[in-house]
């Protein structure tokens, strides 16, 4: 028992002290709050830029006079011919554009729109909200309504959805918020147990093409090699998600107080959703209350299965990774045994993001998450949704049964293809070491 | 030390060993020989307790061999390997833990074969920043380290210069002295008679030939004699047949040289009585026949 400790020790160590270690630790997440950063950046920006100049060519003398300025648009209304205009916005260059509204606008209900670039889509869409108020406006007129009766009508229907908890009280649910947990565990989980059951895979191959492994069995048993690697690795695992998830709540927290101002944003873009109550806008105030959504997930159950079927999913994979790895004396000797392996693990990943994701309480994705070797994905994937806690510990222990299978049957396998070199392994062959007494 | 009885290991379609039953006597360089394939590695893994036999026990110093002598034995397989990142010195660590050392022993004796073997400065060095031989040594260290009552060493002078595989040969025969018992499996047939005082011959997974040097080379002996020798003046030439002995090389010079094999049931003294009044004899020597000869005989005549 003691020797199994020294291999943890040895495992987990000579992993973590690896600079690549530190680097992908602190690197990850680096990334992840780049990219978050960018993204709060880049919309803000987008608010704040657009100083489009936009000339009118009003043949209806009646449309232009209806477009206001703001601070994302200037109309500038043009006399000059048409070619001259042209060349004029030709030459302005960014953000300049042309705006030339036909004669028969209010019948054809189309106009031209003529930029020096690739035309802005921020400004299209203002100037589309504009002239859409003057064409209603203008229809109201001709089928003799008020415009002003209309504004006072108010047909907005908001969907307040919850979700009943077992204690009968309705909680606030947000179904896209699920969804997108759903699918960046899914990607985490999968990402996760590729990488570290290839790494037990590696180290095993390491070994053996080493040979250190016969002079290390003559001291251990072959088992406790085994389960010291896989354990020693998965400590490394999940070292690196705790340093992962404090370093990004760490960056994302400071990223947002003095990166950029919050509440400024917030305000902004309420204010902006406020002055128009048209659909485009509503995924802006999606963003706002982004904040308020989040607090509804349950974070703590979350990560909880998210450790508990990491280990578990790690546990049965990189049991067969070995199994893999004591069988062959090169890396692309094993692609021949990891594609068949990963295979339920890869139909779990695609499915993720149909089946499971629509439908996370229906047949398929309740199946798969009892199945032990598409649980780790199914269930992380479903659990955002809301699972009964009796499924989730079915589904675990299911999952424990299973990777004590694997193990055993690695095991078996293991022990044996250690101490074959230069043989070619193939699957008839794996199953007859299995059969091998000690 | 080793009491190996009635071994049998059976692989799927083949049998790497038949009923093999030896001793190998406490304090003695026993050599383990057989040529590629005869099933060496496969008593060797199963002394270490790396494979279990199918068949037959082992009792090591008088108990049945088990888990706990894992300790008391030391393995340097004919296929070396280190952690290729590891540090040397954290790597012996490991290993003489791994073998039940505390890490604090494990340091002091590293310090000791170290300095005693002139590399004190590798401690920090990695293993893929050292030569095949230096890896060899390093090796042969973390084999010892644990002063084991049992050392096994599976061609352990393969990779080394002639000046370090002396250093190492002294090494070897200065634990010998200090009490260990050293199973020495090796093709070099002339450093088995130069290092083991016992030998076993291992062929197609039999126990073909057992015994101390010395009585197999007596066993092996076949009364050849070679004699150098000067004719009497009143000889012209030798007298070539007799019913005493077959002639198997005759060199005739200023100094001839005459290689016999005796009849059955003649002695030395029956042709040195008939060879005398004949000649002046300068040099008479038994040839007797090599290790390298014996295994190759056993080997080939077993087929």
């Amino acid at each position: 028992m003691n020797k199994i400790i020294l291999i943890i020790q040895r495992e987990y160590l000579s992993r973590v002290k690896k600079k690549t270690f530190l680097l992908t630790t602190f690197l990850v997440p680096l990334f992840f709050i780049g990219i978050y950063v960018g993204a709060f950046y880049l919309t803000k920006k987008s608010f704040e830029d657009n100083n489009a100049i936009v000339y009118v060519l009003d043949n209806t003398n009646q449309v232009g006079k209806e477009l206001v300025n703001n601070k994302n648009i200037t109309f500038t209304h043009s006399a000059d011919e048409l070619g001259v205009q042209l060349k004029k916005v030709k030459d302005a260059g960014d953000n300049t554009s042309l705006l030339i509204i036909p004669q028969d606008f209010f019948e054809t209900q189309k106009i031209e729109f003529l930029s020096s670039g690739k035309p802005n889509i921020n400004t299209q869409s203002e100037i589309e909200k504009q002239l859409e108020t003057v064409m209603l406006n203008y229809q109201y007129a001709k089928l003799n309504i008020d415009p002003d009766k209309i504004k006072n009508i108010d047909s907005s229907v908001k969907i307040s959805a919850k979700e009943i908890t077992d204690s009968g009280e309705a909680k606030e649910s947000d179904t896209r918020i699920a969804m997108g947990i759903a699918m960046a565990l899914s990607v985490l989980i999968y990402l996760s147990l590729f990488l570290y059951g290839a790494q037990v895979m590696r180290g095993i191959i390491e070994e053996k093409s080493n040979r250190i492994v016969e002079v290390v069995i003559s001291s251990v048993k072959p088992f406790q090699l085994m389960m010291g690697k896989i354990i020693g690795i998965g400590l490394v695992g999940i070292t690196q998600f705790i340093l992962w998830i404090i370093l990004s709540f760490g960056l994302i927290s400071l990223a947002t107080s003095t990166l950029i101002d919050k509440d400024e944003f917030i305000a902004q873009t309420e204010q902006q959703a406020a002055q128009n109550a048209n659909p485009e806008n509503e995924d802006m105030s999606m963003v706002a209350s982004l904040g308020s959504a989040l607090d509804s997930v349950n974070f703590p159950e979350l990560l909880t299965c998210f450790f508990l079927f990491f280990l578990g999913g790690y546990m049965l994979y990189s049991a067969l990774f070995a199994a893999v790895g004591s069988a062959v004396d090169n890396e692309t000797e094993a692609n021949q045994f990891t594609m068949p392996i990963t295979a339920p693990l890869l139909l779990a990943y695609v499915l993720s993001f149909g089946v499971l994701i629509n439908d996370p309480h229906g047949s398929i994705a309740t199946w798969l998450s009892f199945i032990p070797l598409t649980s780790p994905i199914a269930m992380l994937v479903r659990v955002p949704f809301g699972v009964p806690v009796w499924q989730i510990a079915l589904s675990f222990a299911l999952l424990v049964a299973g990777f004590i299978f694997t193990t055993w049957v690695a095991a078996r396998i293991y022990r044996v293809g250690i101490l074959m070199y230069g043989k070619k392994a193939s699957f008839k062959e794996l199953i007859k070491w299995f059969g091998y007494k000690n | 030390m080793l009491d190996i009885r009635h071994i049998v290991k059976q692989y799927a379609n083949h049998t790497a060993l038949n009923d093999v039953s030896f001793i190998v006597p406490k304090g003695q360089i026993f050599g383990l020989l057989g040529p590629n394939g005869a099933g060496k590695t496969s008593l060797i893994r199963i002394i270490n307790q790396i494979t279990a036999p199918d068949a037959g026990e082992i009792y090591f110093d008088g108990e049945r061999l088990s888990p706990k002598h894992i300790g008391r034995i030391g393995y340097l397989p004919e296929e070396r390997g280190l952690y290729k990142k590891m540090e040397i010195g954290e790597q012996l660590i490991y290993l003489a833990q791994l073998k039940g050392l505390s890490k604090q022993d494990a340091k002091q004796r590293i310090k000791y074969w170290f300095e005693k073997l002139q590399i004190e400065s590798w401690w920090n060095k990695k293993v893929e920043d050292l030569s095949k031989g230096m890896q060899q040594k390093v090796q042969f260290v973390a084999t010892v380290l644990h002063e084991p009552d049992l050392i096994i060493l599976d061609e352990p002078f393969s990779g080394f210069d002639p000046v370090n595989a002396q250093i190492i040969q002294d090494e070897i025969l200065e634990l010998n002295k200090k009490g260990a018992t050293i199973i020495y499996s090796t093709h070099r047939m002339e450093s088995v008679e130069m290092l083991c005082d016992h030998i076993a011959l291992i062929n197609k997974s039999k126990l073909i030939l057992e015994g101390s040097v010395k009585q197999i080379k007596n066993q092996y002996k076949n009364q050849t004699y070679k004699i150098q020798y000067v004719l009497k003046p009143e000889y012209t030439s030798l007298l070539e047949h007799s019913s005493l002995y077959e002639i198997i090389q005759h060199e005739v010079g200023e100094e001839s040289k005459l290689t016999i094999q005796l009849n059955p049931g003649i002695n030395l003294n029956d042709v040195l009585l008939h060879l005398i009044p004949m000649m002046e004899i300068h040099q008479i020597f038994e040839i007797v026949p090599t290790m390298n000869e014996i295994f190759i005989d056993k080997v080939t005549s077993n087929y």
